[in-house]
C-alpha cells in the first residue's frame, strides 16, 4: 500500500546494492561498534532528557520532557543517519555523497561526516532555501561541500530532490545518494529509520530511568520525518505509548498553503516511494508552505502513512503561527531555543496537553518531546516573524 | 517478445532494409495547439511519435526538455490533453507512444488512463519511473486495453534484470544510452553498444531503440549501426525553445532538424 522503488532502472541496481550492504551491516558486530563510536564520542550521544517545568506550566496537567537531539554535533538529529550512511558509503567502496537539505541542517551533517571521512561532497538546496538559511549555507562551504542552488520548479526542498536523484543517475558508480529522511524508494525509509531508532531507545530506558515508567505520548515534528520515526521506533505497537506528529500547517490547511502531507493530501507516488503527497487534481505535485524550511516538502517518509491509516500513530498540523508561539515559548521558559522545525512538536505538546487537561482532569500524562534541532540557524526567519530590528532596547513581549 | 503495435512501427522499418526514427516531443508546448502543429511536423519523418506529458517532477529529464514541460504545466496543459495529441498523429498517419510519470497514470487511475490511450489510437505507454517489478496493474491494465508498455534498460542493469525486463516488455524495449537524464551530448556514449549487445544475448527477439544523446543526424546513424530504432528528444524541442524566445512558431527549424535526423536513419 505504501513505499516501494519507483525509480529509473538506472538507480535498480545501486539501491539492491544499498540494501544488501545495509543487511549485511545491521549483522556485522564491527560495524555496530564502529557507529557506536561515533555516535558517542563524535555526535556526543546519549543525548539528555531534560525536565521541562515552566514550559509545562503551559501544557495542561502534562509533565513536558524534552528529548535533547539539538544538543547532537552539528545541531540536529540528522547526524545519527549520517553516520550511519557514511559507513555504508564507505563499505561499498564509493568516494563521493551527494545530499539534498531543505533547512540545511541534513546537508550541514552530511558535509560534516564527508569532512571526517575525506569524501567529496556536493548538496542540492532549492535556491528560496539558500536564501533563508543562508548561515547553513556558510557552513556547508566552510565544511567543503559544494553547494547547488537549485532553480528549478519551486526551487525547494523537493526541487533539491529531483537534482540530487539526476545526479545520482548519472554518478550512481562511485556516488552515493545520503538521503536525509525517511522518504525516498526502498530501502532508504527502512535504513534511516533504523539510524534514528537510537532516539526512541534512549528515550525508553532514560524514561524508565528518570521516571520509572514509559511516555505516555511521544510528540516528533513530521516534515519527511526522520526524527518523528526515530522517536517511535520503538514504540510503534505499544498501545501505553501514543505517537503524535506535528505537520506543518503553514498558513493553515484550510488556505491550501501547507505542508501536511497526511491530514491535508493525498496518496500518490512522488521521488520513488507510494505516499501521502500534494497533488492536484492531475497528480502534478503542489507546492508547500511553511515557514519552516525542514518541513517545507509535499511529502512524508511511507512508514508515515502507513501509521496514520492503522491508527497506530496521530498525525496532527501546526500552523506558522502556533510554532513560532511555542518557539518563543520555549526559549523563555526554559532558556532552550528549538528549531522553528522542532517548535512544531511544541506547539503540539501545548495543544494536547490543554486538550487532555479538558478531558481528563485527574491525569498528569509524561509527554517526551523531541527537540530535533537547535533554533540558531532560524534567528534571521525569527527576526523577520517579530519584528525585531535589531534596537538594544526592543522588547518581543512575554508570552502573553 | 510481442511487436505489439509500436515495435510493428520499427519492424516495418527494418523491413525496409533501415533503423527506425522515434522522436519525442510533449505536449502541451508551446501550447497545447501549438504542441498539436509540432507533433504533425515531427510525424513527416518519424516512424514512431512519442508525445511527452510534462510532470512536475521530471527527475529523468534534462534541461531542455525539463524547461519546456515546466512551461507547458505553467501554460495550463492537463493530463487529458495527451489523448487528443494522440488523436493528432494518428490523423497524421503514424502509431503514438506516450512517455511519462508514474503518478500521472496513477492518479488519473491505472485502468481508465489505458482505455482513454486506447480509445484515442495510443499504441502503448513508456514509463520511465516504472520498472517491471513495480508495475503490476499497469501489465494488468495494458493486457486488458491491447496497449504495448516500454520499458527502459540502463548501463547498471545485471543481465537477470535485463532478461526480466524483456519479458516485461511489450512492442519494444528502451535502452539509456548513458549514465544520465535526456539531453542532446556532443557525442554518443560507448555504454550504449555494450548494452545493446547484452541485450541481443539475452533476449534475442527484443526490438531494441536507443536514445538519451543523439543530437544529429552522424550520431543516429552512429546510434543505427547497433539499434533497431534511434530515440530523439531534446534535439527537437531546441528549435521549438528558440522560436518561442523569438516569438515565432519554429516549425520550419523543426522540420528541418527531423530531415536530418530522418537521413540519419537512411530514410529520406
Amino acid at each position: 500500500m505504501f513505499g516501494g522503488k519507483y525509480v529509473p532502472e538506472a538507480l535498480m541496481a545501486a539501491l539492491a546494492q544499498l540494501e544488501a550492504e545495509f543487511e549485511a551491516a545491521m549483522a556485522d558486530p564491527q560495524f555496530w561498534r564502529e557507529f557506536e563510536a561515533l555516535r558517542t564520542r563524535y555526535a556526543g550521544r546519549p543525548t539528555p532528557l531534560t525536565a521541562a517545568p515552566r514550559f509545562s506550566e503551559l501544557c495542561g496537567n502534562a509533565r513536558v520532557v524534552l528529548k535533547r537531539e539539538d544538543l547532537n554535533h552539528t545541531g540536529s538529529h540528522k547526524i545519527n543517519n549520517v553516520l550511519g550512511q557514511a559507513l555504508l558509503t564507505k563499505r561499498m567502496g564509493k568516494t563521493r555523497v551527494i545530499a539534498e537539505t531543505g533547512a540545511g541542517q541534513h546537508g550541514v551533517a552530511t558535509a560534516t561526516a564527508a569532512a571526517l571521512f575525506g569524501m567529496e561532497c556536493r548538496i542540492y538546496m532549492g535556491r528560496v532555501d539558500t536564501e533563508r538559511q543562508r548561515l547553513n549555507v556558510a557552513r556547508m562551504q566552510l565544511l567543503g561541500a559544494e553547494v547547488i542552488a537549485v532553480e528549478s520548479g519551486s526551487a525547494t526542498l523537493k526541487d533539491a530532490m529531483n537534482e540530487a536523484l539526476r545526479d545520482w543517475v548519472a554518478s550512481v558508480d562511485n556516488t552515493h545518494y545520503l538521503i536525509g529522511t525517511v522518504a525516498g524508494p526502498h530501502p532508504f525509509p527502512k535504513l534511516v529509520r533504523e539510524f534514528q531508532r537510537v532516539i526512541s531507545t534512549e528515550i525508553a530506558a532514560q524514561c524508565h530511568q528518570e521516571y520509572g515508567q514509559l511516555p505516555d505520548a511521544v510528540l516528533a515534528c513530521v516534515g519527511g520525518g526522520s526524527n518523528a520515526m526515530g522517536s517511535f521506533a520503538d514504540f510503534i505497537g505499544n498501545p501505553a505509548v501514543k505517537l503524535y506528529g506535528f505537520e506543518a500547517g503553514g498558513e493553515g490547511v484550510e488556505t491550501g498553503r501547507h505542508a501536511a502531507s497526511i491530514t491535508g493530501g493525498s496518496i500518490g507516488v512522488l521521488h520513488g516511494t507510494r505516499t501521502f503527497i500534494l497533488q492536484d487534481e492531475d497528480g502534478q505535485t503542489l507546492e508547500s508552505h511553511s515557514i519552516s524550511a525542514g518541513l517545507d516538502y509535499p511529502g512524508v517518509g511511507p512508514e508515515h502513512s502507513w501509521l496514520a491509516s492503522q491508527g497506530l500513530a496521530t498525525y496532527e498540523p501546526v500552523d506558522d503561527d502556533e510554532a513560532m508561539y511555542a518557539f518563543k515559548a520555549l526559549t523563555q521558559t526554559e532558556g532552550i531555543m528549538p528549531a522553528i522545525e522542532s517548535a512544531h512538536a511544541l506547539a503540539g505538546a501545548i495543544r494536547l496537553g490543554t486538550r487532555l487537561a479538558a478531558e481528563q482532569p485527574d491525569s498528569k500524562p509524561l509527554f517526551v518531546v523531541t527537540v530535533s534541532g537547535r533554533g540558531d540557524k532560524d534567528v534571521d526567519t525569527a527576526i523577520k516573524f517579530f519584528g525585531l530590528k535589531g534596537h538594544p532596547d526592543q522588547y518581543v513581549g512575554g508570552l502573553l | 517478445m510481442s511487436y505489439g503495435i509500436s515495435g510493428q512501427a520499427i519492424a516495418g522499418a527494418l523491413a525496409h532494409g533501415r533503423k527506425a526514427l522515434i522522436g519525442y516531443l510533449p505536449v502541451g508546448y508551446p501550447s497545447v495547439a501549438g504542441s498539436r502543429d509540432a507533433l504533425r511536423v515531427l510525424a513527416e519523418g518519424v516512424d514512431l511519435v512519442e508525445i511527452g506529458l510534462p510532470y512536475s517532477d521530471p527527475v529523468m529529464d534534462g534541461p531542455v526538455i525539463q524547461t519546456a514541460g515546466t512551461r507547458a504545466l505553467e501554460r495550463g496543459v492537463r493530463v487529458r490533453d495527451v489523448f487528443a495529441a494522440v488523436e493528432t498523429v494518428r490523423e497524421a498517419g503514424k502509431p503514438a507512444v506516450v512517455m511519462t510519470y508514474w503518478n500521472l497514470v496513477d492518479r488519473y487511475s491505472v485502468a481508465a488512463f489505458a482505455r482513454d490511450l486506447a480509445a484515442a489510437g495510443g499504441a502503448g505507454l513508456i514509463t520511465p519511473d516504472l520498472v517491471p517489478d513495480e508495475a503490476e496493474e499497469w501489465i494488468a491494465a495494458s493486457d486488458a486495453a491491447g496497449l504495448d508498455r516500454v520499458f527502459l534498460v540502463s548501463p547498471s542493469s545485471g543481465d537477470e534484470r535485463i532478461s526480466a525486463t524483456a519479458a516485461a516488455c511489450r512492442g519494444w524495449m528502451y535502452a539509456t544510452s548513458v549514465m544520465g537524464v535526456t539531453g542532446t551530448r556532443a557525442s554518443a556514449s560507448s555504454a550504449a553498444p555494450e548494452l545493446v549487445a547484452r541485450v541481443r544475448k539475452l533476449a534475442p527477439n527484443t526490438l531494441v531503440g536507443v536514445g538519451l544523446g543523439v543530437s544529429n543526424g552522424a550520431q543516429a546513424r552512429e546510434v543505427a549501426q547497433y539499434a533497431d530504432a534511434v530515440i530523439v528528444g531534446s534535439a527537437f524541442l531546441k528549435p521549438l525553445i528558440a522560436a518561442d524566445a523569438a516569438g515565432r512558431s519554429g516549425l520550419e527549424e523543426l522540420r528541418a532538424v527531423v530531415q536530418d535526423l530522418a537521413a540519419g536513419v537512411g530514410n529520406s
